[in-house]
């Protein structure tokens, strides 16, 4: 009896490091875009190559902090999406792997761009430029079109935007605003504009989908996230502010030291092809994609028709900028009462 | 002669001790092969002593019949242990903890990883080896079992309960460059947004303490009263309603959490049914009323109601009515006899209630992510500092520290409130009394009180039910669709076979793995532990039962924080697996099945145990032939406890999970965070119909006690 016993509790315990060795034909996959299109991906991914598919999705700034938490023993293998700053300071950081896939050839120049500026750490797989969007059954008169007129008095409490620790989108308003404005001035527009917000999101993508329902007005997000809400049926205008606006490039990065590098490698010269590209506009993301054979999706918002700023990204993706940028905003917005 | 029999269990200890360092891979991932003594031999010189441990080991067996009585099998095993854990924790996976063992072993300097099977198995062995060596020398009364029950339970608390939560306190010691000093701990600890009452006089926010606090005692407050109301209603007067309040009470048990959130959301949210109705009315502006303490305590109370509600009314159910009819008898009006008897009677029961759910409102982390708005509370605070984009483990663990203290703090108050009256009413006298109804004053504002949360309730639920079938309830676009149960679990069977396309199978499978795995391994460590308390008698019992109640007392946030500090380094590298989630739900809800267990144990006498062992049964052969079978009911609780909260728990799983093992609850969270209300709701409706079939299933398998009792016809026994 006490030999059985022994036993039974001799192989629950031995099977504890089962979970250690990781299964061959697999990828982990680090995803920050919508779920949807995620979702879509990874489907499309397994169906064509057999690979299967472990995502996970996240916003960009948790992905980040997760990857160098786990640096030391790396658990992802790509981390696909995201807008390029937080993937520009992981190749800084050394978190993310050299490579030159053979489709590099066939991308628009700010995809090539993307790739230059962090060594091939780290390359373009779309862009889309930054607004707002506002539902049109809560706002009828006197439509907001610029960055200033989100000031309103009438707008109190009717904005929501991420928190820019844990969202890309959220960073790229704070850095657009910098180059924009200055930065004692952006962060006097970003103190002014904190009493109309209402909440500032976990995820990037949050507020627009809050406006869409009507729990709130107005959502900062980008574009095109604002473009799939209307395509769904949401009473939502999509705004390019007057005053000009910033831009992502949506990146994609090789997670160094992971535990699957060749389906790694196959994701990642996959990821860069037309067709593959391709599927976002059918789960309803409308970037631009950045393969110049791949198609435009008709709802996306075209870039040539929005006043884009030049924006820095080699300056905004770097370590020291972006990290004190952040510790700026936690202090001076983040610590406001509300 | 008996003593050579007793011995022969050298042959298991050694043989697996042999085989951990000779052929199992000694490290995490590593091959077969790749034991002790080869990676010794190539340079980890450190492993050596452990496989010349084994081997005269091994030799002592073969040579001495007595090795658990001669001094060097106990020096041996005492040896191995100590240098198992020293070289483990000693040298890291990046280098040795102290620069000096550089200079004993070069090779530490490049670090080594986690424990693999041959350590794992080398530990099983040796602390079986150390049992048999301790009930050699007289430990529990030089009964075997038992002894190995006690080494192994405690070494198991050490391992995952104590370790943890030492870890966790010395990491909220540790700078963000990792140093460790005072200072970082205090500046934390001190911190205004910690403290900050500034919300009182409406110039700012107020910290997280205080506003967990406030939250805990006002959901708690609230929740109690509403447990009383409830439970007067059904003790104490001919409410129509009985059985419906007894089935609202059952619901929030296998409620998977966010689910409840989304339904307030969808109510009392801006655009919400109630919130648009009411403000149509009023000719206001809908608001964003129910994002913060609104939110949070609405969700709160309805889950912690009921709970709050069984605890009370098997209080009140206790009080002997003779004392109520005597007040009557004497004269006094019923609100006096209530004031003055029933009341005071009640208070053991009313603390316990409050204290439940205050304690579950501080380690509440599904509703105020969902509703909190910009409402800070400790858990929600802890999760972002760990997985938000500033990853602060330090920050965290100094949270925990605050979070385990509040929650000492609430136990303290507690017993001090009840201080030392006697509370006894049922006696062997006669308890035949009539039970005195509640005055109508009170009886009508418990029905006032009742009334809006079972409307409320009933309107949660129904959002519940149909949610998940329409296409989008958050927009009161009603058209039903599957859609939502087909993006969760899609499939599809071609050239490839099965392929599940669905994104909710992976966590669907491994909640299911996970609920599965830890149901029976709770159950087990618990009724064994029960066993131990209620029937052995060894040294060191009252620090025992107090380390199997502490691992129930931790919030989940500090458990799932604890793990991280302690088990994503090595030597015990175990975070990313299953085995970590499993590990966490057996020590968090062993105290369950212990619990029943002891109570159940309680009501059986030991002559049956005695009469069994008189005739030769050993302590395990008792407890499978005699004592499992007469406390089925105890075992089927704690399996359906168990796996109920390992299919619903989220407070500890949250950081525990990772992109191969994601649990539902999680997988929940993200759906909610990112707005796909429907999907969730779908989701969670599966979760619980999972959990309705298993538990049935349970019932069938387990089934309930069948006492040897007499049937009108039966067979020849």
């Amino acid at each position: 009896m006490t030999r059985r016993f022994t036993l039974i509790g001799a192989a629950a315990l031995a099977l504890l490091p089962a979970g250690a060795f990781a299964q061959a034909n697999e990828l982990v996959l680090y995803c920050t875009v919508g779920e949807e299109w995620c979702r879509a991906q990874s489907e499309a991914f397994t169906r064509e190559t057999g690979i299967k598919v472990l995502m996970t999705r996240k916003s960009s700034g948790e992905t980040f902090a997760q990857i160098k938490a786990e640096a030391a023993q790396p658990r992802g293998d790509v981390w696909w999406g995201g807008t390029g700053d937080p993937h520009l300071q992981a190749a800084q950081e050394g978190l993310t792997e050299e490579y030159r896939s053979p489709m590099l050839t066939e991308l628009q120049p700010w995809a090539v761009a993307q790739a230059e500026t962090s060594g091939y750490r780290t390359v373009g797989i779309y862009a889309g430029a930054l607004g707002y969007g506002y539902n049109s059954t809560r706002v009828t008169e006197n439509p907001p079109s610029c960055w200033k007129d989100l000031l309103d008095p009438r707008f109190k409490d009717e904005i929501q935007v991420a928190n820019p620790n844990s969202s890309g989108t959220a960073y790229t308003m704070l850095a657009t605003l910098v180059q924009l404005m200055g930065e004692d001035e952006a962060f006097a527009y970003l103190k002014a504009l904190h009493a109309n917000v209402s909440q500032y999101t976990k995820s990037g993508s949050a507020p627009i989908r809050a406006a869409a329902t009507g729990e709130t007005t107005i959502g900062i997000v980008f574009m095109h996230d604002a473009v799939a809400q209307a395509v769904e049926g949401a009473p939502i205008v999509t705004v390019a502010p007057c005053e000009g606006t910033g831009y992502e490039v949506g990146s994609m990065s090789l997670i160094k030291g992971g535990p699957n590098p060749e389906a790694a490698r196959i994701w990642y010269d996959w990821a860069l092809t037309a067709k593959a590209q391709e599927i976002g506009a059918t789960a309803k993301s409308f970037q631009v994609p950045s393969n110049v054979n791949a198609a435009t999706p008709p709802e996306a918002p075209k870039l040539a028709d929005i006043k884009l700023i030049d924006y820095d990204f080699a300056k905004y993706g770097s370590s020291e900028v972006r990290t004190a940028l952040l510790a700026r905003w936690d202090a001076e917005i983040g610590a406001l009462p509300k | 002669m008996i003593r050579s029999a007793d011995g022969r269990i050298g042959v298991v200890w050694s043989g697996l001790l042999l085989a951990a360092v000779l052929v199992l891979p000694w490290f995490k991932g590593g091959a077969l092969g790749a034991s002790a003594l080869a990676e010794g031999l190539g340079g980890r010189a450190w492993l050596l002593p452990l496989v010349a441990v084994a081997l005269a080991f091994g030799a002592l067996f073969l040579l001495l019949r007595d090795w658990r009585i001669h001094p060097a099998g106990a020096a041996l095993v005492g040896a191995g242990l100590v240098w198992l854990i020293l070289q483990g924790f000693g040298i890291g996976l990046r280098g040795p903890a102290l620069p000096a063992i550089t200079a004993l072993f070069p090779a530490a300097g490049a670090g080594q990883p986690g424990f693999g099977w041959g350590a794992w198995v080398a530990g099983i062995a040796l602390i079986g080896a150390l049992a048999e060596v301790l009930a050699a020398r007289g430990f529990c009364r030089g009964e075997r079992f038992g002894a190995l029950a006690v080494v192994a339970i405690v070494t198991l608390l050490t391992l995952f309960v104590f370790f943890p939560i030492l870890k966790l306190m010395s990491s909220a010691f540790v700078a963000p460059d990792g140093t460790l000093s005072a200072a970082p701990f205090l500046a934390r600890i001190t911190a205004p947004d910690l403290w900050s009452i500034r919300c009182l006089n409406g110039a700012g926010r107020c910290g997280v303490v205080i506003n967990s606090v406030v939250l805990g005692v006002l959901s708690a407050g609230i929740a109690t009263a509403l447990g009383l109301a409830l439970a007067l209603l059904v003790a104490r007067t001919d409410f129509r309603m009985k059985r419906l309040l007894r089935a609202i009470s059952i619901l929030p048990i296998i409620t998977p959490p966010f689910v409840v959130g989304v339904a307030i959301i969808v109510l009392f949210g801006r655009t919400g049914l109630v919130t648009v109705e009411v403000a149509d009315w009023f000719g206001m502006r809908p608001t964003r009323w129910v994002y913060g303490l609104p939110g949070i305590l609405i969700a709160q109370v309805l889950a912690f109601a009921p709970v709050t509600f069984l605890v009370i009314l098997s209080g009140l159910e206790a009080i002997n009515p003779t004392l109520e009819e005597a007040s009557a008898t004497l004269g006094a009006r019923p609100v006096a006899t209530f004031r003055t008897v029933t009341w005071p009677l009640l208070r053991p029961a009313l603390a316990a209630a409050f204290l439940l759910a205050f304690i579950e409102s501080l380690s509440d982390f599904g509703n105020p992510i969902v509703l909190g708005g910009s409402y800070d509370v400790l858990s929600t605070k802890i999760f972002f500092a760990v997985v938000g984009a500033q990853y602060d483990l330090g920050q965290a663990a100094t949270l925990s520290v605050l979070l385990l203290a509040l929650t000492v703090a609430a136990f303290w108050v507690q017993t001090r409130w009840l201080g030392r009256a006697s509370y006894v009413t049922v006696t062997g006298k006669s308890d035949a009394g009539l039970v005195a109804p509640v005055p109508p004053i009170i009886r009508w504002a418990a029905v006032a009180a009742v009334l809006p949360f079972v409307a409320v309730t009933v309107a949660v639920y129904a959002i519940v039910l149909i949610g998940g079938v329409v296409k989008d309830i958050a927009r009161l676009e009603m058209t039903p669709t599957f859609g939502h149960l087909w993006t969760a679990f899609s499939f599809e069977i071609n050239g490839r076979g099965l392929q599940l396309f669905g994104s909710a199978w992976d966590s669907m499978i491994t909640t299911l793995w996970v609920s599965a795995l830890s149901a029976p391994l709770t159950m087990g460590v618990g009724i064994l532990t029960a066993w131990l308390i209620a029937r052995q008698d060894f040294a060191g019992k009252r620090t025992f039962e107090f380390g199997t109640l502490l691992s129930f007392a931790i919030p989940g946030t500090v458990v799932g924080v604890s793990y991280i500090a302690a088990f994503n380094v090595p030597p015990i590298d175990i975070t990313g697996t299953l085995w970590i989630l499993v590990i966490c739900f057996v020590f968090r809800n062993m105290a369950v099945g212990m619990r029943a267990g002891v109570a159940a144990l309680a009501q059986i006498d030991r002559s049956m145990e005695e009469a069994s062992q008189t005739m030769g049964a050993g302590g395990g052969r008792v407890l499978r032939d005699v004592v499992l079978p007469l406390i089925r009911p105890a075992i089927f609780t704690a399996l359906v406890y168990a796996f109920v909260t390992a299919m619903t728990a989220v407070s500890a799983v949250v950081f525990l999970v990772s992109a191969r093992h994601n649990m539902a609850t999680a997988y929940i969270m993200g759906r909610v965070e990112n707005g796909e209300y429907a999907l969730a709701i779908a989701y969670s409706t599966v979760l619980m119909l999972v959990m309705v079939a298993c538990v049935a299933l349970m019932n069938l398998a387990v089934g309930r006690a069948r006492l040897g009792r007499r049937t009108a016809v039966t067979g020849a026994a």
